[in-house]
Protein backbone atom coordinates (compact mmCIF):
# COMPACT_ATOMS: atom_id res chain seq x y z
CA UNK A 1 0.00 0.00 0.00
CA UNK A 2 2.88 2.35 -0.31
CA UNK A 3 2.52 5.04 -2.44
CA UNK A 4 5.20 6.15 -4.64
CA UNK A 5 5.97 9.95 -4.08
CA UNK A 6 7.14 10.17 -7.96
CA UNK A 7 5.53 12.58 -10.39
CA UNK A 8 4.72 11.35 -13.81
CA UNK A 9 4.54 13.62 -16.93
CA UNK A 10 0.84 14.17 -16.57
CA UNK A 11 0.46 13.71 -12.52
CA UNK A 12 2.66 16.29 -10.74
CA UNK A 13 2.94 15.38 -7.17
CA UNK A 14 -0.10 17.19 -5.50
CA UNK A 15 2.34 18.52 -2.86
CA UNK A 16 6.28 19.36 -3.78
CA UNK A 17 8.05 21.75 -1.48
CA UNK A 18 11.77 22.00 -2.52
CA UNK A 19 13.85 23.48 -0.18
CA UNK A 20 11.60 26.09 1.37
CA UNK A 21 12.94 28.71 4.12
CA UNK A 22 11.05 31.35 6.49
CA UNK A 23 12.27 33.15 9.41
CA UNK A 24 10.63 35.58 11.45
CA UNK A 25 12.78 38.23 12.76
CA UNK A 26 16.09 36.40 13.10
CA UNK A 27 14.56 33.52 14.29
CA UNK A 28 14.73 31.05 10.94
CA UNK A 29 11.81 28.62 11.61
CA UNK A 30 12.01 26.53 8.40
CA UNK A 31 15.75 26.06 6.98
CA UNK A 32 15.40 23.51 3.81
CA UNK A 33 12.01 22.06 4.21
CA UNK A 34 11.45 19.30 1.16
CA UNK A 35 8.45 17.44 1.11
CA UNK A 36 6.70 15.58 -1.63
CA UNK A 37 2.91 14.44 -1.49
CA UNK A 38 1.66 11.79 -4.41
CA UNK A 39 -2.40 12.54 -5.01
CA UNK A 40 -4.20 10.85 -3.03
CA UNK A 41 -2.31 9.41 -0.36
CA UNK A 42 -2.61 10.71 3.22
CA UNK A 43 0.66 12.57 4.98
CA UNK A 44 1.63 13.03 8.35
CA UNK A 45 3.73 15.70 9.20
CA UNK A 46 4.74 15.50 12.78
CA UNK A 47 6.89 17.63 15.23
CA UNK A 48 7.43 18.86 18.47
CA UNK A 49 5.75 22.23 19.35
CA UNK A 50 7.37 24.59 17.28
CA UNK A 51 8.69 22.83 14.98
CA UNK A 52 7.21 24.81 12.50
CA UNK A 53 4.56 22.71 11.03
CA UNK A 54 1.80 25.47 11.25
CA UNK A 55 4.20 28.03 9.62
CA UNK A 56 4.61 25.28 6.77
CA UNK A 57 0.93 24.44 6.31
CA UNK A 58 0.49 28.32 6.54
CA UNK A 59 2.52 28.58 3.18
CA UNK A 60 1.34 25.94 1.47
CA UNK A 61 -2.28 27.38 1.69
CA UNK A 62 -1.31 31.25 0.40
CA UNK A 63 -1.68 32.75 3.84
CA UNK A 64 2.06 33.04 4.45
CA UNK A 65 4.68 33.71 1.76
CA UNK A 66 8.10 31.84 2.45
CA UNK A 67 11.44 33.47 2.19
CA UNK A 68 13.22 31.45 -0.25
CA UNK A 69 12.63 27.77 -1.98
CA UNK A 70 9.19 26.59 -3.76
CA UNK A 71 6.50 24.99 -2.81
CA UNK A 72 3.83 23.93 -5.10
CA UNK A 73 -0.05 22.74 -5.28
CA UNK A 74 -1.14 20.33 -8.21
CA UNK A 75 1.73 22.28 -10.46
CA UNK A 76 0.90 25.14 -9.14
CA UNK A 77 3.77 27.54 -7.58
CA UNK A 78 1.50 29.06 -4.37
CA UNK A 79 3.88 32.36 -4.48
CA UNK A 80 3.22 32.78 -8.17
CA UNK A 81 -0.08 31.11 -8.65
CA UNK A 82 -2.03 31.44 -5.55
CA UNK A 83 -5.54 31.71 -7.27
CA UNK A 84 -4.61 28.42 -8.72
CA UNK A 85 -3.68 27.38 -5.72
CA UNK A 86 -6.87 28.35 -3.99
CA UNK A 87 -9.09 26.52 -6.57
CA UNK A 88 -7.35 23.23 -5.55
CA UNK A 89 -7.00 23.96 -1.59
CA UNK A 90 -8.43 23.73 1.86
CA UNK A 91 -7.43 24.25 5.18
CA UNK A 92 -8.82 23.34 8.82
CA UNK A 93 -5.92 25.64 10.46
CA UNK A 94 -4.62 25.11 13.82
CA UNK A 95 -7.36 26.83 15.97
CA UNK A 96 -11.21 26.44 14.83
CA UNK A 97 -12.18 29.19 12.81
CA UNK A 98 -16.15 28.95 12.42
CA UNK A 99 -18.24 32.19 12.63
CA UNK A 100 -20.25 32.19 15.96
CA UNK A 101 -22.94 34.60 15.01
CA UNK A 102 -23.96 32.37 12.43
CA UNK A 103 -25.44 28.79 13.23
CA UNK A 104 -23.95 25.63 11.71
CA UNK A 105 -25.86 26.23 8.80
CA UNK A 106 -25.17 28.76 7.63
CA UNK A 107 -21.52 28.71 8.33
CA UNK A 108 -21.35 25.66 5.80
CA UNK A 109 -24.06 27.68 3.05
CA UNK A 110 -21.77 30.41 3.24
CA UNK A 111 -18.19 28.32 2.29
CA UNK A 112 -20.67 26.76 -0.51
CA UNK A 113 -21.95 30.05 -1.93
CA UNK A 114 -18.14 31.61 -1.48
CA UNK A 115 -16.83 28.18 -3.92
CA UNK A 116 -19.89 28.85 -5.88
CA UNK A 117 -21.31 25.43 -5.87
CA UNK A 118 -24.52 24.20 -7.38
CA UNK A 119 -26.60 23.88 -3.77
CA UNK A 120 -25.25 25.44 -0.96
CA UNK A 121 -28.24 24.71 0.93
CA UNK A 122 -28.51 20.58 0.39
CA UNK A 123 -24.54 20.24 0.69
CA UNK A 124 -24.65 22.22 3.90
CA UNK A 125 -27.49 19.85 5.01
CA UNK A 126 -25.40 16.69 3.92
CA UNK A 127 -22.39 17.81 5.83
CA UNK A 128 -24.42 18.27 8.88
CA UNK A 129 -25.74 15.01 8.75
CA UNK A 130 -22.28 13.38 7.68
CA UNK A 131 -20.85 14.87 11.01
CA UNK A 132 -23.75 14.75 13.69
CA UNK A 133 -24.63 18.15 13.64
CA UNK A 134 -28.54 17.96 12.13
CA UNK A 135 -29.95 18.36 15.34
CA UNK A 136 -27.80 21.46 15.85
CA UNK A 137 -27.73 22.81 12.33
CA UNK A 138 -29.69 25.88 13.68
CA UNK A 139 -27.86 26.87 16.24
CA UNK A 140 -25.90 29.92 16.78
CA UNK A 141 -21.88 28.06 16.52
CA UNK A 142 -21.25 30.12 19.77
CA UNK A 143 -23.51 27.39 22.09
CA UNK A 144 -21.30 24.42 20.44
CA UNK A 145 -19.20 22.67 22.43
CA UNK A 146 -15.23 22.69 21.63
CA UNK A 147 -16.01 19.58 19.83
CA UNK A 148 -18.97 20.73 17.77
CA UNK A 149 -17.53 23.49 16.93
CA UNK A 150 -14.16 21.59 15.54
CA UNK A 151 -16.34 19.34 13.45
CA UNK A 152 -18.09 22.39 11.64
CA UNK A 153 -15.07 23.60 10.98
CA UNK A 154 -13.57 20.41 9.55
CA UNK A 155 -16.79 20.04 7.88
CA UNK A 156 -16.67 23.63 6.39
CA UNK A 157 -13.37 22.67 5.15
CA UNK A 158 -15.09 20.01 2.97
CA UNK A 159 -17.60 21.69 1.07
CA UNK A 160 -17.01 22.23 -2.46
CA UNK A 161 -14.68 18.64 -2.96
CA UNK A 162 -11.11 20.21 -3.00
CA UNK A 163 -8.23 18.02 -4.19
CA UNK A 164 -5.81 18.53 -1.59
CA UNK A 165 -6.88 19.14 1.86
CA UNK A 166 -4.80 20.68 4.70
CA UNK A 167 -5.66 19.77 8.21
CA UNK A 168 -3.42 21.71 11.14
CA UNK A 169 -4.20 19.13 14.46
CA UNK A 170 -7.73 18.45 13.38
CA UNK A 171 -8.33 16.13 16.57
CA UNK A 172 -6.61 18.22 18.98
CA UNK A 173 -9.10 18.85 21.67
CA UNK A 174 -12.13 16.60 20.39
CA UNK A 175 -12.94 13.29 22.34
CA UNK A 176 -12.54 10.23 21.43
CA UNK A 177 -15.45 9.66 19.93
CA UNK A 178 -15.40 12.60 17.63
CA UNK A 179 -11.53 11.84 17.03
CA UNK A 180 -12.54 8.24 15.61
CA UNK A 181 -15.04 10.37 13.44
CA UNK A 182 -12.61 12.29 12.00
CA UNK A 183 -10.34 9.36 11.06
CA UNK A 184 -13.39 8.14 9.37
CA UNK A 185 -13.78 10.90 7.36
CA UNK A 186 -9.90 11.08 6.36
CA UNK A 187 -10.34 7.61 5.43
CA UNK A 188 -13.14 8.39 3.48
CA UNK A 189 -11.71 11.49 1.54
CA UNK A 190 -8.60 9.43 0.90
CA UNK A 191 -10.78 6.81 -0.59
CA UNK A 192 -12.15 9.26 -2.80
CA UNK A 193 -8.69 10.71 -3.96
CA UNK A 194 -8.39 13.68 -2.08
CA UNK A 195 -4.82 14.56 -1.16
CA UNK A 196 -4.49 15.38 2.41
CA UNK A 197 -1.49 16.77 4.88
CA UNK A 198 -1.90 16.58 7.88
CA UNK A 199 0.30 17.23 11.50
CA UNK A 200 -0.68 15.73 14.51
CA UNK A 201 0.72 15.53 18.10
CA UNK A 202 -0.67 12.30 18.54
CA UNK A 203 1.55 9.88 16.98
CA UNK A 204 -0.78 6.85 16.92
CA UNK A 205 -2.96 8.83 14.48
CA UNK A 206 0.08 9.21 12.20
CA UNK A 207 0.17 5.38 12.56
CA UNK A 208 -3.74 5.03 12.23
CA UNK A 209 -4.21 7.20 8.92
CA UNK A 210 -1.02 8.20 6.82
CA UNK A 211 0.55 6.58 4.07
CA UNK A 212 3.73 8.39 4.73
CA UNK A 213 5.37 10.53 7.43
CA UNK A 214 7.54 13.06 7.54
CA UNK A 215 8.95 14.06 10.81
CA UNK A 216 10.13 18.01 10.79
CA UNK A 217 12.57 18.52 13.09
CA UNK A 218 15.27 21.75 13.21
CA UNK A 219 13.49 23.26 9.93
CA UNK A 220 13.93 20.22 7.79
CA UNK A 221 12.36 16.42 7.63
CA UNK A 222 14.96 14.64 9.13
CA UNK A 223 13.17 11.37 8.66
CA UNK A 224 10.34 10.37 5.61
CA UNK A 225 8.65 7.54 4.72
CA UNK A 226 6.07 4.80 5.29
CA UNK A 227 5.46 3.64 9.10
CA UNK A 228 7.28 0.15 7.95
CA UNK A 229 10.21 2.26 6.79
CA UNK A 230 10.30 4.17 9.74
CA UNK A 231 10.62 1.22 11.84
CA UNK A 232 13.18 0.27 10.24
CA UNK A 233 15.32 3.33 10.88
CA UNK A 234 15.09 2.59 14.95
CA UNK A 235 18.35 1.72 16.22
CA UNK A 236 19.01 -2.18 16.03
CA UNK A 237 20.08 -1.82 19.78
CA UNK A 238 17.38 -0.57 20.63
CA UNK A 239 14.97 -2.94 18.58
CA UNK A 240 17.03 -5.95 20.41
CA UNK A 241 15.67 -5.51 23.76
CA UNK A 242 11.90 -3.96 22.28
CA UNK A 243 10.28 -6.84 22.27
CA UNK A 244 7.17 -6.01 20.60
CA UNK A 245 6.66 -3.74 17.32
CA UNK A 246 8.25 -0.73 18.46
CA UNK A 247 5.45 2.25 18.19
CA UNK A 248 5.73 5.47 16.21
CA UNK A 249 6.24 7.28 19.18
CA UNK A 250 9.63 5.26 20.07
CA UNK A 251 10.92 5.97 16.83
CA UNK A 252 10.34 9.76 17.17
CA UNK A 253 11.20 10.57 20.58
CA UNK A 254 14.81 7.83 18.97
CA UNK A 255 15.03 10.40 16.15
CA UNK A 256 14.48 13.40 17.34
CA UNK A 257 16.78 12.95 20.21
CA UNK A 258 19.36 12.05 17.83
CA UNK A 259 19.28 14.93 15.73
CA UNK A 260 19.62 17.04 18.43
CA UNK B 1 -22.14 38.81 -12.53
CA UNK B 2 -18.56 38.50 -11.79
CA UNK B 3 -17.10 36.98 -9.06
CA UNK B 4 -15.89 39.63 -6.81
CA UNK B 5 -19.64 41.02 -7.28
CA UNK B 6 -21.16 37.95 -6.06
CA UNK B 7 -18.62 37.53 -3.44
CA UNK B 8 -18.72 40.37 -2.07
CA UNK B 9 -22.36 40.52 -1.61
CA UNK B 10 -22.23 36.96 0.00
CA UNK B 11 -20.30 37.98 2.44
CA UNK B 12 -22.07 41.56 2.70
CA UNK B 13 -24.84 39.66 3.74
CA UNK B 14 -22.78 37.70 6.44
CA UNK B 15 -21.95 40.49 7.91
CA UNK B 16 -25.24 42.44 7.81
CA UNK B 17 -26.52 39.36 9.71
CA UNK B 18 -24.16 40.06 12.00
CA UNK B 19 -25.73 43.40 12.61
CA UNK B 20 -29.37 42.25 12.31
CA UNK B 21 -28.10 39.84 15.37
CA UNK B 22 -27.09 42.44 17.46
CA UNK B 23 -29.43 45.45 16.92
CA UNK B 24 -27.99 47.19 20.02
CA UNK B 25 -25.09 47.95 17.95
CA UNK B 26 -28.03 49.98 15.61
CA UNK B 27 -29.43 51.53 19.05
CA UNK B 28 -25.96 52.32 20.51
CA UNK B 29 -24.85 53.97 17.51
CA UNK B 30 -28.03 56.27 17.77
CA UNK B 31 -28.35 56.74 21.37
CA UNK B 32 -25.41 58.72 22.12
CA UNK B 33 -26.11 61.45 19.19
CA UNK B 34 -30.07 61.32 20.10
CA UNK B 35 -29.14 62.00 23.54
CA UNK B 36 -26.58 64.95 22.55
CA UNK B 37 -29.92 66.50 20.66
CA UNK B 38 -32.25 66.19 23.59
CA UNK B 39 -29.56 67.43 25.84
CA UNK B 40 -28.11 70.75 23.61
CA UNK B 41 -32.02 71.74 22.33
CA UNK B 42 -34.10 71.50 25.63
CA UNK B 43 -30.62 72.38 27.86
CA UNK B 44 -28.35 74.10 26.38
CA UNK B 45 -30.57 75.39 23.22
CA UNK B 46 -31.98 78.47 25.05
CA UNK B 47 -28.91 79.82 25.60
CA UNK B 48 -27.21 79.12 22.80
CA UNK B 49 -27.29 81.94 20.04
CA UNK B 50 -26.58 80.82 16.90
CA UNK B 51 -27.67 84.32 15.27
CA UNK B 52 -30.84 83.19 13.08
CA UNK B 53 -33.86 84.46 12.83
CA UNK B 54 -36.61 84.05 15.90
CA UNK B 55 -38.04 81.41 13.59
CA UNK B 56 -35.39 78.92 13.49
CA UNK B 57 -35.67 76.18 15.77
CA UNK B 58 -32.11 75.65 17.39
CA UNK B 59 -32.80 71.52 16.49
CA UNK B 60 -32.44 72.47 12.56
CA UNK B 61 -29.37 74.35 13.73
CA UNK B 62 -27.77 71.25 15.44
CA UNK B 63 -28.81 68.22 13.24
CA UNK B 64 -26.01 68.29 10.75
CA UNK B 65 -23.35 67.86 13.44
CA UNK B 66 -25.40 65.73 15.17
CA UNK B 67 -25.17 63.48 12.09
CA UNK B 68 -21.29 63.87 11.87
CA UNK B 69 -21.51 62.52 15.32
CA UNK B 70 -23.48 59.30 14.44
CA UNK B 71 -21.24 58.29 11.93
CA UNK B 72 -18.43 58.62 14.14
CA UNK B 73 -19.93 56.45 16.57
CA UNK B 74 -21.16 54.10 14.09
CA UNK B 75 -18.24 53.51 12.54
CA UNK B 76 -16.11 51.43 15.12
CA UNK B 77 -18.14 48.53 15.38
CA UNK B 78 -16.61 47.84 11.58
CA UNK B 79 -12.96 48.26 13.63
CA UNK B 80 -14.43 46.00 16.02
CA UNK B 81 -15.92 43.14 13.67
CA UNK B 82 -12.69 43.07 11.32
CA UNK B 83 -10.63 43.16 14.01
CA UNK B 84 -12.79 39.82 15.59
CA UNK B 85 -12.50 37.96 11.66
CA UNK B 86 -8.95 38.75 12.09
CA UNK B 87 -8.15 37.19 15.49
CA UNK B 88 -11.10 34.66 15.10
CA UNK B 89 -8.33 32.97 12.40
CA UNK B 90 -11.42 33.55 9.96
CA UNK B 91 -10.25 35.68 7.70
CA UNK B 92 -7.25 33.07 7.50
CA UNK B 93 -10.04 30.99 6.48
CA UNK B 94 -11.48 32.92 3.60
CA UNK B 95 -8.20 34.09 2.41
CA UNK B 96 -7.40 30.47 1.84
CA UNK B 97 -9.89 30.45 -0.42
CA UNK B 98 -10.65 31.18 -4.10
CA UNK B 99 -12.56 34.96 -3.35
CA UNK B 100 -11.40 37.90 -4.34
CA UNK B 101 -9.47 39.68 -1.81
CA UNK B 102 -11.02 42.71 -1.91
CA UNK B 103 -14.77 41.53 -1.53
CA UNK B 104 -13.52 40.50 2.10
CA UNK B 105 -13.25 44.42 3.11
CA UNK B 106 -15.72 46.59 0.24
CA UNK B 107 -17.91 43.58 2.57
CA UNK B 108 -17.25 45.18 5.94
CA UNK B 109 -17.44 48.65 4.43
CA UNK B 110 -20.61 48.21 2.61
CA UNK B 111 -22.23 46.59 6.38
CA UNK B 112 -21.05 49.68 7.58
CA UNK B 113 -22.49 52.20 5.31
CA UNK B 114 -26.08 50.41 5.30
CA UNK B 115 -26.02 50.18 9.22
CA UNK B 116 -24.85 54.12 9.94
CA UNK B 117 -27.71 54.85 7.45
CA UNK B 118 -30.27 52.97 10.16
CA UNK B 119 -28.76 54.74 12.55
CA UNK B 120 -28.69 58.25 10.60
CA UNK B 121 -33.09 57.87 9.57
CA UNK B 122 -33.61 56.86 13.46
CA UNK B 123 -31.86 60.46 14.33
CA UNK B 124 -33.66 62.09 11.76
CA UNK B 125 -37.05 60.71 13.01
CA UNK B 126 -35.83 62.37 16.31
CA UNK B 127 -35.18 65.57 14.99
CA UNK B 128 -38.24 65.59 13.28
CA UNK B 129 -40.76 64.41 16.23
CA UNK B 130 -38.71 67.32 18.09
CA UNK B 131 -39.43 69.87 15.88
CA UNK B 132 -37.37 69.85 12.93
CA UNK B 133 -38.76 71.09 9.74
CA UNK B 134 -37.20 71.03 5.91
CA UNK B 135 -38.73 72.61 3.06
CA UNK B 136 -36.04 71.39 1.16
CA UNK B 137 -36.70 69.00 -2.12
CA UNK B 138 -35.77 66.18 -3.16
CA UNK B 139 -32.21 67.45 -5.11
CA UNK B 140 -31.33 69.04 -1.65
CA UNK B 141 -31.94 65.76 0.11
CA UNK B 142 -30.04 63.81 -2.44
CA UNK B 143 -27.30 66.05 -1.79
CA UNK B 144 -27.33 65.29 2.21
CA UNK B 145 -27.61 61.96 1.21
CA UNK B 146 -24.54 61.92 -0.74
CA UNK B 147 -22.79 63.74 1.86
CA UNK B 148 -23.11 61.55 4.51
CA UNK B 149 -22.52 58.78 1.90
CA UNK B 150 -19.32 59.98 1.01
CA UNK B 151 -18.30 61.00 4.87
CA UNK B 152 -19.36 57.31 6.03
CA UNK B 153 -17.38 55.23 3.58
CA UNK B 154 -14.43 57.94 3.99
CA UNK B 155 -14.49 56.98 8.14
CA UNK B 156 -15.11 53.29 7.58
CA UNK B 157 -12.18 52.83 5.43
CA UNK B 158 -10.52 54.77 8.68
CA UNK B 159 -11.91 52.35 10.89
CA UNK B 160 -10.94 49.31 8.77
CA UNK B 161 -7.49 50.59 8.98
CA UNK B 162 -7.90 50.78 12.73
CA UNK B 163 -9.35 47.42 12.99
CA UNK B 164 -6.52 45.87 10.93
CA UNK B 165 -3.62 47.36 13.12
CA UNK B 166 -5.29 46.83 16.23
CA UNK B 167 -3.89 44.62 19.09
CA UNK B 168 -7.04 44.31 21.04
CA UNK B 169 -10.64 44.86 21.08
CA UNK B 170 -10.43 48.00 22.83
CA UNK B 171 -8.27 49.43 20.94
CA UNK B 172 -9.70 48.48 17.49
CA UNK B 173 -12.70 50.77 18.90
CA UNK B 174 -11.10 53.59 20.16
CA UNK B 175 -9.83 55.50 17.88
CA UNK B 176 -13.59 57.08 17.00
CA UNK B 177 -12.96 59.25 20.25
CA UNK B 178 -10.97 62.19 18.69
CA UNK B 179 -13.43 62.15 15.81
CA UNK B 180 -16.59 62.95 18.32
CA UNK B 181 -14.72 65.60 19.42
CA UNK B 182 -14.03 68.05 16.20
CA UNK B 183 -17.15 68.61 15.83
CA UNK B 184 -17.10 70.78 19.86
CA UNK B 185 -14.47 72.84 17.57
CA UNK B 186 -16.84 73.37 15.06
CA UNK B 187 -19.71 75.52 13.63
CA UNK B 188 -21.49 72.62 14.52
CA UNK B 189 -23.13 73.53 18.47
CA UNK B 190 -22.25 77.16 18.21
CA UNK B 191 -21.36 79.63 15.65
CA UNK B 192 -17.32 80.69 15.37
CA UNK B 193 -17.97 83.85 16.10
CA UNK B 194 -17.70 83.89 19.71
CA UNK B 195 -14.71 81.85 19.57
CA UNK B 196 -11.14 83.20 20.28
CA UNK B 197 -8.53 83.71 17.51
CA UNK B 198 -6.80 80.43 17.53
CA UNK B 199 -9.61 78.17 18.03
CA UNK B 200 -11.97 79.65 15.90
CA UNK B 201 -9.03 79.68 12.76
CA UNK B 202 -8.86 75.70 13.67
CA UNK B 203 -12.98 75.14 13.43
CA UNK B 204 -12.94 77.69 10.24
CA UNK B 205 -10.28 75.32 8.71
CA UNK B 206 -11.54 71.97 9.87
CA UNK B 207 -13.18 69.28 7.72
CA UNK B 208 -16.74 68.94 10.14
CA UNK B 209 -17.55 73.43 9.61
CA UNK B 210 -18.03 73.09 6.19
CA UNK B 211 -19.66 69.86 6.03
CA UNK B 212 -21.61 70.96 8.97
CA UNK B 213 -22.50 74.06 7.09
CA UNK B 214 -23.25 72.76 3.60
CA UNK B 215 -25.46 70.14 5.13
CA UNK B 216 -26.94 73.06 6.49
CA UNK B 217 -27.73 75.49 3.46
CA UNK B 218 -28.96 71.86 2.09
CA UNK B 219 -31.91 71.47 3.95
CA UNK B 220 -32.38 75.18 4.50
CA UNK B 221 -32.72 75.79 0.83
CA UNK B 222 -29.58 78.70 1.13
CA UNK B 223 -27.19 79.01 -1.58
CA UNK B 224 -24.12 77.12 -0.96
CA UNK B 225 -21.51 78.96 -1.90
CA UNK B 226 -17.90 77.54 -1.40
CA UNK B 227 -18.45 75.96 1.22
CA UNK B 228 -19.84 73.02 -0.60
CA UNK B 229 -16.60 72.15 -2.75
CA UNK B 230 -14.12 72.62 0.92
CA UNK B 231 -16.86 69.95 2.22
CA UNK B 232 -16.50 67.74 -0.69
CA UNK B 233 -12.99 67.93 -0.83
CA UNK B 234 -12.47 66.91 2.69
CA UNK B 235 -14.23 63.94 2.37
CA UNK B 236 -13.20 62.49 -1.07
CA UNK B 237 -9.80 63.50 0.27
CA UNK B 238 -10.38 61.94 3.32
CA UNK B 239 -12.25 58.72 1.80
CA UNK B 240 -9.05 57.99 -0.80
CA UNK B 241 -6.54 58.62 1.84
CA UNK B 242 -8.08 56.09 3.92
CA UNK B 243 -8.67 53.84 1.06
CA UNK B 244 -4.88 54.13 0.46
CA UNK B 245 -3.81 53.54 4.04
CA UNK B 246 -6.74 50.46 4.37
CA UNK B 247 -4.59 49.04 1.85
CA UNK B 248 -1.80 49.06 2.91
CA UNK B 249 -2.77 47.64 6.31
CA UNK B 250 -4.37 45.00 4.74
CA UNK B 251 -1.24 44.29 2.81
CA UNK B 252 0.65 44.02 5.86
CA UNK B 253 -1.09 42.54 8.14
CA UNK B 254 -1.52 39.61 5.50
CA UNK B 255 1.77 38.94 4.23
CA UNK B 256 4.36 37.38 6.86
N1 LIG C 1 3.87 35.35 12.93
C1 LIG C 1 4.92 34.94 13.66
N2 LIG C 1 5.79 35.82 14.16
C2 LIG C 1 6.86 35.42 14.88
N3 LIG C 1 7.13 34.14 15.17
C3 LIG C 1 6.29 33.21 14.71
C4 LIG C 1 5.14 33.55 13.94
N4 LIG C 1 4.50 32.41 13.61
C5 LIG C 1 5.21 31.41 14.14
N5 LIG C 1 6.29 31.88 14.80
C6 LIG C 1 7.31 31.06 15.50
O1 LIG C 1 7.73 30.07 14.61
C7 LIG C 1 7.94 28.84 15.29
C8 LIG C 1 7.16 27.75 14.61
O2 LIG C 1 5.78 27.97 14.83
P1 LIG C 1 4.67 27.01 14.25
O3 LIG C 1 3.36 27.56 14.71
O4 LIG C 1 4.87 26.81 12.81
O5 LIG C 1 5.00 25.65 15.03
P2 LIG C 1 4.15 24.31 15.12
O6 LIG C 1 5.05 23.21 14.68
O7 LIG C 1 2.88 24.45 14.40
O8 LIG C 1 3.92 24.21 16.68
P3 LIG C 1 2.65 23.63 17.49
O9 LIG C 1 2.80 22.17 17.54
O10 LIG C 1 2.82 24.24 18.84
O11 LIG C 1 1.43 24.09 16.80
C9 LIG C 1 7.57 29.08 16.73
O12 LIG C 1 8.74 29.31 17.46
C10 LIG C 1 6.72 30.33 16.68
O13 LIG C 1 6.87 31.07 17.85
MG1 LIG D 1 0.98 24.45 14.90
Amino acid sequence: MTTEPRATPTHPPAIEVVGLLKSFGDHEVLRGLDLTVAPGSVHALLGSNGAGKTTAIRILSTLLRPDGGRAAIDGHDVATEPARVREAISLTGQFTAVDDVLTGHENLVLVGQLRHIADPAATADTMLARFGLTEAGDRRAATYSGGMRRRLDIAMSLVGDPSVLFLDEPTTGLDPEARIEVWRTVRELAAQGTTILLTTQHLEEAEQLADRISILHGGRIIVEGTLEELKALLPPARVEYVEKRPSLEEIFLSVVGSAS
Amino acid sequence: MSTVLTDTVVLTRRSLRHVLRSPDTIITTAITPIAMLLLFVYVFGSAIDTGDGPGEAYVDYLLPGILLITVASGVAYTSYRLFLDLQSGFLDRLRSMPIARSAVLWAHVLTSLVANLVSLALVVLVAVAMGFRSGAGLLAWLGVLGIMVVFTLALTWLAVVAGLTAKSTDGAGGFAYPLLFLPFLSSAFVTTDGMPGPVRWFAEHQPVTSIVDTLRRLYAEEPLGDDVWTALAWCVGLLVLAYALAMRSYRRRTSG
